[in-house]
């Protein structure tokens, strides 16, 4: 309960900040005003594009997931071999972690003269932007399956393979619900940078847009959108973990 | 069921050169179906290594390890063991827990569901079947891996210490009904436990190991009649022979 309260607490906290200084700075005039615009107007420059939210939401949401779907099945497939086999491991990780350090927004340019400006390009770089994280926490989740548990599940019978699949995956599975929702966050984070650089629709479109038409106010919308969007997105993922990880003693009740 | 375990100068070695560390060395001992034997000796002895030979988990270096007459080549469903932990799938209910073995082994649903509820009703714990394991208290939790580890009707029970994690209350509650569970099933079991109280209580012959290298000192029959009270001058006589033997091989001079 009180945690709740904390929560609603610090949000509305930094709501008010804004807002308040919103208006301390139509009479003060630090900045034009029309640089930093209150929540109504904010929520009025919405109203005013809102025959094309729906939409953009959707078609960031749809280059979303498939770049996280394609990042997941090849994440958890890699990361699963590396995992268990040393010589899959000795032939993968060391091509991924060359891989790795750079930054998704340099294959844009890239993928957009292979691919073209079309959806395939932005969703490459998306999948590309999220596989790692993924792999990564699923690699180090069947690497590090508790010994024990794969020794009982031995002495009860199982072979080698099926005791993979009934225990060391599942066992991995805290670290592969990490993995997709860092991933997941990731895919939305660079959604946003794609769209912004090579789209004509889309939450982040919509942005650029705004900043041609020099609308603060529909910039600040855009962003606001996109926060809300994905709060959902990422709290609903963080829902599902709870739920299918209830097994899992929580910080609370660990002994 | 009727299955002698047996192991003949049975070596454990690690590394080679100068690295070479002899941990067991000709280790030999048989023991009887439906026997329960118990192996004590000082930390580093390598009872914990002689019993993971036994469950397959470490081959032998020499010697050979037999059940009946198959050499123990790997883990295998012949063999039930119990850990100091308790190991138990965390993301399984008690029930599916106890079905595991059985399930990997290809029994029928049916088969499955009339043993799991035969050892939820031995172990005393009918009613939490659907908990899961981190719903239970260290004792239960300690049931229930019996229980999985009897699932598959196994030749017998391999248990390394598998009560010095819990409290002295529980630990007290839990020997008496593993001694319950042996004679109801009738299952051979090698017990590995540092507490001379536990061997003199539950066994029938105790085996006594020394460190470096690591070898059985001596096994003593205890010949003491069930169930035993542990105030009886008989237990407390038995008790002594296997404390003796233990500071031998604890102070070897």
């Amino acid at each position: 309960m009180s945690n709740t309260i904390l929560r609603v607490g610090s949000v509305t906290f930094v709501f008010a900040l804004w807002w308040g200084f919103s208006i301390l700075n139509q009479h003060m005039k630090f900045f034009p005003p029309a640089m930093i615009p209150s929540p109504p107007e904010v929520i009025e420059a919405g109203w005013g594009i809102r025959d094309k939210v729906p939409s953009d939401v959707l078609i960031s949401l749809i280059r979303v997931f498939e770049g996280f779907v394609i990042a997941a099945v090849l994440g958890i497939f890699l990361g699963c071999l590396s995992g268990t086999s040393r010589v899959a491991e000795n032939l993968i990780d060391p091509v991924l972690e060359i891989l790795r350090p750079i930054p998704p927004l340099a294959f844009l340019p890239i993928f957009i003269i292979w691919f073209g400006l079309g959806e395939l390009s932005k969703v490459l770089m998306i999948a590309f932007a999220s596989f790692f994280i993924i792999y990564v926490n699923t690699y180090q989740g069947v690497r590090y399956a508790d010994p024990l548990l794969m020794r009982a599940a031995r002495s009860l019978g199982a072979k080698k393979r099926a005791s993979f699949f009934t225990i060391g995956l599942p066992s991995a599975m805290p670290e592969i619900f990490t993995g997709l929702r860092l991933g997941a966050g990731m895919a939305f984070f660079v959604l946003v940078a794609a769209e912004l650089l090579a789209a004509d629709n889309g939450m982040g479109f919509r942005i650029q847009e705004a900043r041609w038409q020099f609308r603060v106010d529909r910039m600040f919308f855009g962003a606001a959108l996109i926060g809300v969007v994905g709060f959902v997105l990422l709290g609903a993922l963080r829902r599902l973990e709870i739920r299918l990880l209830a097994w899992k003693p929580s910080r609370d009740e660990a002994r | 069921m009727s299955v002698n375990l047996t192991l003949a100068n049975v070596d454990l070695e690690y590394g080679s050169g100068k690295e070479r560390v002899i941990a067991l060395t000709d280790v030999s001992i048989q023991i009887k179906a439906g026997e329960f034997v118990s192996i004590v000796g000082p930390s580093g002895c390598g009872k914990s290594s002689l019993m993971n030979m036994v469950a397959g988990f470490l081959s032998c270096s020499g010697g050979t390890i037999k059940l009946g007459n198959e050499s123990i080549s790997g883990p295998g469903a012949d063999r039930g063991v119990v850990f100091q932990e308790h190991a138990l799938f965390p993301w399984m209910t008690v029930k599916q827990n106890i079905s595991y073995g059985p399930k990997v082994n290809g029994w029928s649903k049916k088969n499955i569901d009339a043993r799991v509820a035969e050892l939820l009703d031995l172990i005393g714990l009918a009613g939490f079947a659907n908990a899961w394991p981190k719903q239970l208290s260290g004792g239960m939790k300690q049931r229930v891996a019996i229980a999985r580890a009897l699932a598959n009707r196994p030749e017998m029970l391999l248990m390394d210490e598998p009560f010095a994690a819990l409290d002295a209350q529980t630990r007290r509650m839990l020997q008496d009904e593993l001694l319950r569970i042996w004679e109801k099933t009738g299952t051979t079991i090698l017990f590995i436990t540092h507490s001379i109280d536990e061997a003199t209580l539950l066994s029938d012959r105790v085996a006594v190991m020394k460190a470096n290298p690591g070898e059985i000192l001596d096994v003593i029959s205890l010949n003491l009649p069930r169930p035993r009270d542990e105030n009886s001058n008989e237990f407390l006589e038995a008790r002594r022979r296997v404390s003796e033997l233990l500071k031998r091989a604890s102070n070897p001079i």
